[in-house]
């Protein structure tokens, strides 16, 4: 039952609102002539092509881009692995230590996951001389440590709401583990597993805490450049670049929305198809 | 003529069937060696033996926790025996993993394969046999016929209705033409219609492939109607293995009279013994009742008396002929094509009688109606005598 | 049956238990290498002493084996006791606001027509991938006191209060309050998602049942909605509590010096300090403070999952 609620509505409106006037504030400003961020001075453009000639930046990007794709694809690989292990095998020794190392990370606060993959590499230099030196190996090993629990989140979600018999009626049919994995367990999770890459890719593409503690001199991420240039202050060529941001992301969201209401509508069809043979 | 020996005449008169007899039969197709499965301090399935012969439709009958589920899953290979063996046409399958036995199974849950069409669900298990495509094609199409979803062969699971889906799982399970077919509660997702339908269906097509098949179910109807023997368990053991009408008109135990149909029991006391009919008293009747005697009984023994409720005859008046008591009405419910009475006996006592509606009678034409005085009797061979 | 071929020992026992093995050990594996095996030296560290050689720390030789002088400066020393009192303090007013904030968004999220709501969930959902440190700028440009909306805000003031009260502008950055305004916004999406997804799964006949029964709407809420929402409210909470509290970011660019958070203290010790053994022994302490919040996160989500899998 659809009560509207006087109240409810309110909420949200003020709630979007508190969502969006700081981004719209941001993205208006991005068009601002005058170099004070904070006082209007006329439209200009100025900043965009400030922006895209920035060697600095388009470099860090580019290293960021590398880096999300292979952090996010390896993290993808592991995690719909756990996500697996977790939802199919009940019973191997150490589960509750697995289970509990596929949930700390999603809780733990990034600054000491920072320090510890820090020393864990300064140490692993020490001892074993790999990695020697820290920059793009250890910014993805930690990219893909943190990133791959979320995977396996929504993989393990998936899965379990899945009937397990299926796997068990491939295997009747005569397939091996193998190939039950093939034919049936992977192609059922695959919009999980495409969500789960997706959100590795963006954040690994964002993360600022781990990557400043694992990184090294000449890996610059793009995180990592706003960051040291935001700590000096609001500067206008962010405001630019926040816009780019805000707009390609919103982009993405809105095709995966339309595809998400377009497979819906498709459900009810089916269903109401069904409910018709059954005539 | 005197009581006693009415009684015998009439007992000696019914064909005797306390035991079937087995005829030699062909060595039997699907062999289950004192099979036990633990898990943990757990014993789903303790010391079962069975033997099947091919072609049988043989259904496992028992409420839930019995351990029926588990003995399938042992038989498609889901789950090792803790101990015994299990052969299915001479071959030792107990270690072999489902995918190399050639043993196939409908799930409960159908577990259709939610990404794939109807045609490729049916078609998955037969790329593991040695065919060409085009003979695959042609078996998909056979057993899309055989269960009549040739038009939906393009479908994917979700676009069809439940009873549609059940048919795609039995299809898809005979596609490679299995020794043995393992069905899982196989009617109980149905309404009643459609049930009764499919319950017919199966049986037709167990009849034109040939096929043995073992059902599992906790429903007796299903089972009873279903099966050509069965077996009821309870907590991991068989209690009893034989036909439908073994299994319901000779019962071996409490248990199992209890567990199929309904059933009257009442507590009694063996007076006297000979080897066609004994007398026993029971104190809820205030009287003696003559039964078909069963083996071993000695007087004084405790001991069960059990009736089934269709067994019973009601009358207005009191009949000459043993087991025949008085009683008054308590509560009828009307069937149409019978009634369920609930009869009251002097000592307090409340018997269930079913009586078919076999003469057409009005409201006032009734054999018995509320609180009216009736006469229950019953046949000494109807009388089962149960010793636990 | 025809086709039925014989597997060699090696396949056998790949299909046996050797695929679920290396399912279950390569994730096992990494994580252990890659995350309980820098947990476990940050434990060990914050026993070390912390020396000018690199890495700068020692156990044994001249220092002792266990030391514990670190865990005794954090009780002893009053910057790290104000510092979790400051964190856990802000990362509870973010929690609470969040809450407030969140709970009838979520709730009137579940209640607009499918249209709206598709179009809604999207609008929630674009904050929460885009940068979380350009969120955070978003509103450093807010609180500036040149911005527009700080000028806003201080003419309003101006007007509201008495002359001797007015301001030229109102101080917003550099203080706690812009660190719970900041964290509130970061985090809200992380307290609506998990809401809105347990508020949507609730039965709306216990709502009409109630009703039936003569409770109004209110009364349904506190009754009904109200508790059976409670698991979604704790894993809501802690998602932002946890998190909130080690925050490094927020304070580094909008919080005061004057009253650093906990986040901030161990990335000094770490990295400004070079006192890996102090920073591993802040971060213990916090770890053990929040462990009990983890646990119950654990516990609430393992619930939440088993549900779910009953009514799939």
């Amino acid at each position: 039952m659809r009560r509207r609620s006087a109240f409810l509505v309110t909420m949200l409106c003020f709630g979007f609102a508190f969502f969006y006037i700081p981004i719209l504030s941001m993205m208006v400003y991005s068009f601002n002539a005058s170099r004070l961020a904070t006082v209007w001075g006329g439209f200009s453009t100025k900043w965009y092509v400030s922006l895209l000639t920035n060697r600095q930046i388009l470099n860090a990007a580019l290293l960021s881009l590398k880096i999300a794709l292979l952090s996010a694809t390896a993290a993808t690989i592991l995690g719909t692995m756990a996500g697996i292990a977790l939802a199919r095998f009940k019973r191997f020794r150490g589960r509750t230590l697995f289970a509990g190392l596929v949930t700390a990370p999603l809780v733990m606060p990034e600054v000491i996951t920072g320090i510890a993959s820090l020393m864990l590499f300064i140490l692993m230099a020490e001892w074993i001389g790999w990695p020697a030196s820290r920059g793009f190996t250890t910014v993805t090993l930690a990219h893909i440590t943190f990133s791959m629990v979320f995977v396996t989140t929504i993989v393990h979600s998936r899965l379990s709401e899945t009937d397990a018999a299926v796997e068990e009626a491939a295997m009747d049919l005569g397939s091996r583990p193998w190939q039950v994995m093939r034919d049936i367990t992977l192609p059922i999770i695959s919009p999980a597993i495409l969500s789960g890459w997706l959100l590795a890719f963006t954040i690994s593409l964002d993360d600022v805490v781990i990557t400043n503690f694992t990184t090294g001199p000449g890996t610059t991420t793009l995180p990592i450049l706003i960051w040291s240039k935001v700590k000096l202050g609001v500067t206008p060529d962010i405001n630019a670049l926040a816009t780019i941001t805000v707009c390609i992301v919103g982009t993405g969201v809105a095709i995966a929305g339309f595809i998400l209401n377009r497979a819906e509508k498709r459900r009810d069809r089916d269903a109401r198809m069904a409910y018709q043979a059954n005539k | 003529m005197s009581d006693p020996a009415r009684a015998a005449a009439t007992v000696a008169a019914f064909p005797a069937a306390a035991a079937p007899a087995r005829a030699a039969k062909p060595a039997p197709f699907i062999r289950i060696e004192h099979v036990t499965k633990r898990f943990g301090t757990f014993t789903a399935v303790s010391d079962v033996s069975l033997e099947i012969q091919k072609g049988e439709i043989f259904s496992l009958l028992g409420g839930s926790g019995c351990g029926k589920t588990t003995l399938l899953r042992m038989l498609a290979g889901f789950e090792e025996p803790t101990e015994g063996r299990i052969f299915i046409d001479g071959q030792d399958m107990t270690d072999l993993p489902p995918y190399e036995r050639p043993v196939n199974m409908m799930f409960q849950s159908y577990a259709l394969f939610p990404h794939m069409t109807v045609e490729r669900n049916v078609a998955y298990g037969l790329k593991h046999e040695d065919m060409t495509s085009a003979q695959r094609a042609d078996r998909v199409r056979e057993m899309l016929a055989l269960v009549q979803l040739t038009d939906f062969a393009h479908r994917k699971p979700h676009q069809i209705s439940g009873g549609q889906r059940q048919r795609v799982a039995l299809a898809r399970a005979l596609a490679r033409q299995p020794k043995l077919l393992l069905l899982d509660e196989p009617l109980a997702a149905l309404d009643k219609k459609l049930r009764e339908h499919t319950q017919f269906e199966l049986m037709d097509i167990q009849d034109k492939t040939g096929t043995t098949f073992i059902v599992v179910t906790h429903d007796q109807e299903e089972a009873m109607t279903l099966s050509s023997r069965l077996a009821v368990m309870d907590k991991g053991r068989i209690m009893q293995i034989g036909t439908a009408t073994d299994v319901y008109e000779y019962p071996n135990s409490k248990f199992v009279a209890g567990f199929i149909g309904s059933i009257n029991f009442f507590g009694a006391t063996v007076r006297a013994a000979s080897s066609e009919t004994a007398t026993v008293e029971v104190p809820e009747f205030g009287g003696t009742v003559t039964a078909r005697a069963i083996p071993g009984l000695v007087p004084g023994q405790a001991i069960t008396l059990a009736i089934r409720p269709e067994k019973i005859q009601l009358a207005r008046g009191r009949n000459e002929g043993p087991n025949t008591f008085a009683g008054t009405v308590e509560n009828l419910a009307y069937f149409g094509k019978d009634s369920l009475y609930r009869i009251k006996l002097p000592s307090g006592r409340v018997v269930s009688v079913n009586s078919v509606n076999a003469r057409r009678a009005g409201e006032n034409e009734r054999v018995a109606d509320w609180e009216d005085a009736v006469f229950l009797a019953f046949d000494p061979a109807a009388a089962i005598l149960l010793k636990d | 049956m025809a086709g039925a071929h014989t597997d060699n020992a090696l396949q056998r026992w790949f299909n046996r238990r050797g695929w679920i093995n290396l399912t279950i050990a390569m994730p096992y594996v990494w994580l252990v290498l890659f995350f309980l095996l820098p947990f476990v030296i940050v434990i060990a560290m914050s026993f070390a002493t912390r020396t000018p050689t690199a890495p700068p720390f020692s156990f044994g030789g001249e220092h002792p084996v266990l030391n514990t002088a670190h865990y005794a400066r954090l009780v002893q020393d009053d910057l790290y006791i104000r510092a979790y009192l400051t964190s856990i303090v802000n990362a509870g007013f973010a929690t609470l606001l969040c809450l407030l904030i969140g709970y009838p968004m979520a709730l009137g999220l579940t209640r607009v027509t499918p249209a709206w709501r598709n179009v809604l969930l999207m609008l929630v959902i674009l904050p929460f991938w885009t940068s979380f440190l350009l969120r955070v700028y978003a509103w450093m440009g807010l609180m500036g006191s040149n911005s527009w909306f700080n000028k806003l805000l201080t003419a309003g003031w101006n007007w509201l209060v008495p002359t001797d009260w007015a301001l030229r502008s109102i101080p917003m950055m550099n203080t706690n309050f812009a660190v719970v305004l900041v964290m509130v916004y970061s985090y809200l999406p992380f307290m609506i998602l998990p809401l809105y997804a347990n508020l949507e799964k609730l039965d709306r006949t216990l709502d009409e049942a109630s009703m039936d029964l003569g409770s109004r709407p209110f009364r349904v809420f506190l009754d009904i909605t109200l508790p059976l929402s409670v698991p979604g409210i704790v894993a809501g909470g802690l998602l932002v509590f946890i998190p909130a509290s080690g925050e490094l970011i927020i304070p580094s660019l909008v919080g005061s010096s004057a009253q650093p958070m906990i986040g901030r203290v161990i990335s000094d010790e770490f990295a400004s300090a070079r006192d890996w053994p102090m920073a591993s022994a802040v971060s213990v302490a916090l770890l053990l403070l929040l462990v009990v919040p983890m646990m119950l996160y654990t516990h609430y989500e393992g619930k939440a999952h088993e549900k779910r899998k009953e009514e799939a």
